[in-house]
């Protein structure tokens, strides 16, 4: 990870999922403000739509590296002690990987069970 | 060969530029953001669990505490996503000397909190 995702690769990957992340952000805000699911049936209709659940399935990975590469700049400006900083690094890939999961299990299962 | 510029140390007199405002909250809220992001995945999963689980999910959005953090959190993303547009801009060159740069920094820092108030606005009109 550190190898593909430092220096130049992790700038310019910084930028390129925030312009998704943008376009999907400004997508979900307005989404939840309009017209926001108001019970479960229509939630899962509304995440199992092909076009959505793409959307939000390219946004995991997507938003996971931008977290990934964010927290890192910021334990590497900040957190010197070299033990500390690595298990905090360590910490953050764990959570940051597990949520992507159950986020990436939670759209696949959503339209299964109709 | 003396400076004619004042050159101090007074930690009171000496103040963060604008775009270093804009640049430390855009790197606060990413971490805030982060730091919500399993919250939110259980949560997401929860209420596609089923009925039950998005009735849950529901309960624990409308609690207060929770209506607090989302209101940190969306000043957050409307902070880190103003400033993320600001900061692209200036990767390609564009508003970078310093009158523009100030006038961005201070659009930025007042767009987020404009923005969570609309938002507000919006979803109490809409909402019941």
């Amino acid at each position: 990870m550190s190898r593909q995702a430092s220096g130049l690769m992790a700038w310019l990957l910084q930028r390129t999922t925030a312009i998704y992340l943008a376009f999907l952000t400004g997508y979900l805000l307005l989404k939840f403000i309009f017209d926001a699911p108001a019970d479960h049936a229509e939630l899962v209709a509304w995440v199992a739509h092909p076009v959505v659940a793409m959307a939000l399935m390219l946004g995991v990975p997507l938003g996971l590296i931008h977290a990934w590469v964010g927290i890192r700049n910021v334990l590497i400006d900040y957190v010197h002690p070299t033990r500390l900083r690595l298990g905090l690094m360590t910490g953050f890939v764990f959570i940051i990987l597990a949520s992507g999961l159950w986020f990436l299990k939670a759209i696949i299962t959503a339209g299964l069970g109709r | 060969m003396p400076t004619p510029r004042p050159v101090f140390l007074e930690l009171w007199r000496i103040k963060l530029p604008l775009s270093g405002v804009v640049s430390i909250l855009h790197r606060v809220s990413g971490v805030l953001m982060v730091l919500a992001i399993p919250v939110v995945a259980i949560l997401f999963h929860q209420a596609l669990s089923g009925p039950e689980g998005f009735a849950a999910t529901v309960a624990v959005l409308e609690a207060w505490p929770t209506k607090l953090t989302l209101l940190g959190l969306l000043w957050a993303l409307f902070h880190h996503l103003m400033a993320g547009i600001r900061h692209l801009f200036l990767d390609y060159g564009v508003g970078l000397d310093r009158a523009q740069s100030r006038q961005t920094a201070r659009l930025t820092l007042q767009a987020a909190p404009v923005l969570l108030v609309l938002s507000i606005i919006l979803s109490f009109l809409l909402g019941d």
